[in-house]
């Protein structure tokens, strides 16, 4: 499976990721050769084998509905990229 | 000081001949003057590391004698670190200061064990060579000119240059036994959910594994023992018992059946590896055990298969960092979708982008089966081939990686020759198994890994066989020239 500049473009966009314009084809290259390595996949046999999610066989635990957590307002507020009397400030990107 | 492992400076501690500050004065001052040739940290804490030293010391005189109590090691830049930068080797997070402690950070630190700092790492620990991190690329110790490998290359480097006596690392296609092979250390990928994930940054979920980097089996030992158990705060952690590593290091190996996988002797491995490899086995055939050659038919898939399901993963986790909450923000973006593109076309490196796309693109409508399901499904024949094996062999040997390490910058510009350096160590990863690479005969001067793989939860006997080699052996003794 090849890819080329405009593949690149579309999944790009689909993971809401800016490239480069002048390395497009350069990841196009990059993409298209992991894909090569891929297709050693398709001669397998596989029409009797279950897909295997997870290395071992367990169930989804559950636990009691119970808060555990304690407050980190403080700390959370400290890592944002930025704040306002404890607020959480994003770009006004709404038109 | 820093010639001896866990065991011996624990010993020491606590007979009072130092003190763990002294000692974590003596492992900062290395630090401060062989660091600049390696870049093998991302962040120093001495004012943290003192003060945990102070209170191991005072610990030890009340009578606490935990083994790791007051011993200097580092984390991977990987694990939260509550109050430090936890960078992951990225600019998205750069600016990232941990509001927690994961819980391979937390149970080493109530063991008692010092923090120096932070280990250098590819960035979200994709990467074979330690050259994808934001902070530049580390260098091998026993040869500057060289990779030290990846992604924790930070730990094994810094680990081998006796900067630190002792390093985390995660495993998610070989990620702590390539680097320990080609640095000259001993390196244990734990099976998967032995060791919980919890505040570990993720990468691909179903194969990320935490484990310890140190000198010897019988430290790896010393330190599994503080990160292993269940963690109810990971839900895939393993509800098993965690038996004790040392009590079993010195068992007998007589009719222990080792099971050699002709797939990994065969093309593509550099003959001097080969036979530094096989002459470690040679003293297994002397300890008493019993070495057969097995096959694991379905070795050849397993690359393509991780290059499926690990970037599948990548490509889900990695859209939490949005520019939104936390991490890396671009400068005005102009709507939301170029607040997403930019901040993350800005924060992530080539091969994070390289990986999220071919995730991506594996999980788009229209492709989900044909590259998605169908490498779930090679994936459970890789793990089968496993399954058989351990019906016939109690442990499987073979080489960690093909070549001893390669020249930094020798393949950057082609990541598929990058990948297939995890050749023999990403299966392991695929199928959930423990695996430890320990140091053989160098070749030309540079390290060599055995890799031991294990069945599930047969930590234990992991350590037990290498300690028994490292009886016999002194290649884990041995240090870079320049390093001494």
């Amino acid at each position: 499976m090849s890819l080329d500049h405009s593949d690149v473009e579309k999944i790009a966009h689909l993971a809401r990721m800016a490239l480069d314009e002048s390395q497009i084809d350069a990841y196009a290259k990059d993409l298209s050769n992991i894909l090569g390595l891929v297709e050693a996949l398709e001669v397998a046999d596989t029409d009797h084998v279950e897909p295997m999610a997870h290395p071992l066989h367990m169930a989804q635990r559950l636990r009691q509905d119970q808060v555990t957590e304690t407050d980190h307002r403080e700390e959370n507020q400290s890592i944002a990229p930025s704040v306002e009397t404890g607020l959480y400030l994003v770009p006004q990107v709404i038109e | 000081m820093h010639t001896k492992t866990i065991a011996e400076l624990g010993a020491g501690l606590r007979a009072g001949e130092f003190s763990s500050v002294e000692l974590t004065h003596h492992f900062l001052q290395r630090i401060e003057r062989l660091e600049e040739n390696l870049n093998s940290l991302v962040t120093v804490t001495p004012e943290s590391a003192l003060m945990a030293a102070e209170a191991a010391d005072q610990q030890m005189k009340s009578g606490h004698a935990d083994p790791l109590m007051g011993i200097p090691i580092l984390q991977k830049d990987i694990f939260c670190t509550r109050g430090v930068k936890t960078s992951c080797g990225s600019r998205m997070l750069d600016n990232f200061i941990s509001p927690y402690d994961a819980t391979v950070t937390e149970r080493l630190m109530q063991a008692g064990a010092v923090s120096l700092g932070k280990a250098n790492m590819d960035e979200f620990a994709m990467g074979s060579s330690n050259e994808t991190s934001y902070y530049g690329p580390v260098k091998n110790p026993w040869d500057t000119a060289r990779v030290p490998g990846g992604s924790s290359g930070g730990s094994a480097a810094a680990v081998a240059a006796r900067l630190a006596v002792a390093a985390t690392g995660t495993d998610t296609g070989g990620s702590i036994r390539q680097p320990a092979a080609l640095c000259g250390i001993t390196g244990l990928k734990p099976t998967y959910g032995r060791v919980s994930r919890f505040g570990m940054i993720a990468f691909a979920s179903s194969l990320d594994q935490a484990g310890p980097m140190t000198h010897s089996a019988e430290d790896a030992a010393l330190m599994l023992q503080a990160m292993a158990g269940f963690d109810p705060k990971d839900s895939t952690s393993a509800d098993e018992p965690v038996p004790d590593y040392s009590a079993s290091l010195g068992d007998s190996l007589q009719g222990l059946r080792i099971g050699l996988p002709k797939e990994y002797f065969g093309e593509g491995l550099d003959p001097a590896v080969s036979a530094s490899v096989e002459s470690a086995i040679e003293v297994y055939r002397q300890l008493g055990a019993e070495v057969m050659e097995i096959s694991l038919p379905n070795t050849g898939l397993a690359v393509p298969t991780y290059y499926v399901v690990a970037p599948a993963e990548c490509s889900s986790n990695l859209s939490r960092f949005d520019g939104v909450r936390f991490g890396y923000r671009c400068e005005n973006p102009h709507d939301l979708e170029d607040l997403y593109k930019r901040s993350r076309g800005e924060g992530f490196g080539p091969e994070v982008k390289r990986r999220i796309m071919i995730g991506t693109y594996a999980l788009s409508a229209g492709y989900y089966d044909a590259y998605y399901l169908k490498a779930q499904k090679t994936r459970h024949l890789i793990s089968d081939d496993f399954r058989k094996a351990f019906e016939k062999v109690d442990v499987i040997m073979g080489p960690t990686t093909p070549t001893t390490a390669f020249g930094l910058g020798e393949k950057m510009d082609d990541p598929v020759t990058m990948y297939l350096n995890d050749i023999y160590t990403i299966a392991t990863n695929l199928a959930g198994l423990p695996g430890i690479s320990l140091p053989v005969a160098p070749v030309n001067g540079l390290p060599v890994g055995l890799q031991i793989i294990g069945n599930y939860f047969a930590e234990a006997k992991l350590l037990n066989v290498a300690h028994r080699f490292q009886r016999e052996s002194e290649w884990h003794r041995q240090m870079p020239v320049g390093f001494e």
